[in-house]
């Protein structure tokens, strides 16, 4: 674990991993897009809708990974220091952000023409759209602060806050819903066939891989931001010889 | 011909199943772009502080 | 005892020396929930029937009105620093100032809401277990809030911030509270929900006070 608190060690396994997980991406993206979209059967009582599905439950476990992602590396930043942990944190809000935001466009694209309803109550939904507020509030703190590093730390505390109070969240948002009755759902998720599991893998793959490679990139990027900060302090620091 | 209307009609779906996948692909490939971007300048601002040092 | 005692006096008497700040987060209170009737209109069924929702809705954003000074006053003039420093158990001084907070604000909120619940409509059966949900919930709000105000010290968006970053966290007090309320109005006991608020009080004692100076320590440092 404490390999990787070394920046210089991490990119390496970074870079290392990378041209993989990118091809790992594109590949389960050209597989899996056509297979979705084209030869994957429609669905008898949801027809063509139900291709959806193939971006809305990737999306929602994504989006739920990242979250437990992000939490685990706020712990190992918060407790041990881990200055990496930290970025990978920060470099993934925005994507756990993203796939919160698909899961539920997505979710609402489907429901519509199935429930006749953009939006219904559910539990999951509703948990989800919290989930949501959870990573907008991560966002808006880490970036409230003009020390950067207050930021982090402030934002790494929400994060631990944040994962503590899930369960006790979707306890709450379960019970409120078998209590006021939602709207009933016809489909249930059992009939779910033999050939609707390959292009929901392909494409589970697909975002997975995406994430990873992405966060490389940020990673690297947020890896530079830091540096450049360095260079600056050090130059005002410079600034008074200079003068001279 | 009639195989790829087909396609595009998602048997009357269309408008629900090309959004969807359309709002997914631009959000993907606008936060692929966007991190490239990102790296990218702060490699430049990089390099420019870094050859000022000397 | 010590440092409790002393933090939560120091504040209580604040309190009440600007008492004004108390008044108006029930004047708030007060008014938010008057709104209603006016936007939905004034039909006394319709407004039972959302009575709980509405005072629970309110009474959370009344107490988030006033979690922005929890830590800002002694953030802003050193005080805080001091706390940090002098090695006293600082989740022990947030517990203290989360009481104080809850005194000067949550009580009063519960003092004032079964005269908003009248103007409401909300039937008769419905007032105690309103006045139970809120003593339960209320600690646990201005708990998960104490951790919310630390968190946003000396940030450039506090108030907006503030309230982004917890209003999430009260939808479960939000949804028992009201169900409390509600599970009297239809003849059902309110017991098991007011069980779990109060469980959520427990759990919010054990773990907020910790955050919370967690949250303080990193924004002194």
């Amino acid at each position: 674990m404490h390999r990787f608190a070394n920046p210089t060690q991490f990119m390496r396994i970074a870079n290392a991993i990378y041209p993989w997980v990118a091809g790992v991406a594109i590949l389960c993206f050209l597989f899996g897009l056509p297979i979705a979209l084209i030869t994957s059967p429609a669905d008898y009582q949801q027809g063509n809708t139900v291709r959806i599905l193939y971006l809305h439950v990737p999306a929602a476990v994504l989006a739920e990974m990242i979250y437990y992602a992000m939490a685990a590396g706020s712990a190992a930043y918060l407790i041990w220091r881990h200055p990496m942990a930290n970025l990978v944190a920060k470099a993934s809000a925005p994507m756990g952000a993203m796939f919160t935001a698909l899961c539920l466009i997505c979710g609402m694209l489907w429901g519509e023409p199935m429930w006749g309803t953009f939006w219904v109550w559910d539990a999951r939904l509703t948990s989800t759209l919290i989930m949501f507020f959870f990573y907008l509030g991560y966002l808006a703190l880490g970036d409230a602060f003009e020390d950067p590093e207050r930021g982090d730390r402030a934002s790494a505390i929400l994060a631990l806050v944040g994962v503590v109070n899930v369960p006790i969240i979707k306890f709450s948002v379960n019970w409120w819903n078998t209590l006021h009755q939602p709207a009933s759902l016809s489909l249930t998720k059992s009939n779910m066939s033999g050939d609707m599991l390959l292009p929901l893998f392909l494409m589970m793959g697909a975002y997975a891989a995406f994430y990873v490679t992405v966060l490389i990139i940020r990673v690297r990027s947020e890896l530079l931001a830091a540096k450049i900060r360095n260079a600056r302090m050090s130059q005002i620091a410079a600034m008074p010889q200079m003068a001279e | 011909m009639d195989a790829f209307r087909d396609f595009l009609d998602m048997g009357g779906y269309a408008v629900w199943v090309w959004s969807a996948y359309g709002i997914s692909a631009l959000s993907l490939i606008g936060m692929l772009v966007w991190s490239v971007r990102t790296l990218k300048a702060r490699q430049k601002e990089f390099d420019v502080l870094k050859n000022s040092r000397g | 005892m010590s440092v409790f005692g002393t933090v939560f006096k120091r504040d209580i008497r604040h309190a009440v020396r600007q008492s004004a700040d108390s008044l108006t987060v029930v004047a708030f209170f007060a008014i938010a929930t008057v709104l209603f009737p006016f936007g939905i209109g004034p039909e006394a069924n319709v407004l039972a029937r959302i009575a709980p929702g509405v005072l629970w809705v309110t009474a959370l954003l009344a107490a988030l009105l006033s979690l922005d000074r929890l830590f800002a006053i002694d953030y802003e003039d050193g005080t805080l620093d001091q706390l940090v420093l002098s090695g006293q158990p600082l989740s022990m001084v947030v517990l203290a100032k989360i009481t104080a907070h809850w005194m000067t604000t949550g009580v009063p909120l519960l003092v004032i809401s079964p005269v908003l619940a009248v103007t409401l409509n909300m039937p008769k059966d419905g007032y105690l277990p309103l006045l139970a949900a809120l003593l339960l919930g209320t600690p646990t709000v201005s708990l998960i809030g104490g951790i919310g105000a630390a968190l946003v010290l000396g940030s450039r968006r506090g108030g907006v911030l503030l309230s982004l970053l917890v209003l999430p966290l009260y939808i479960p007090i939000l949804i028992f509270g009201t169900m409390s309320v509600e599970s009297a109005l239809t003849g059902q006991t309110p017991g098991p929900t007011l069980m779990v608020l109060a469980g959520f009080a427990v759990l919010a004692v054990t773990f907020s006070p910790w955050a919370t100076a967690a949250a303080l320590r990193q924004a002194v440092e």
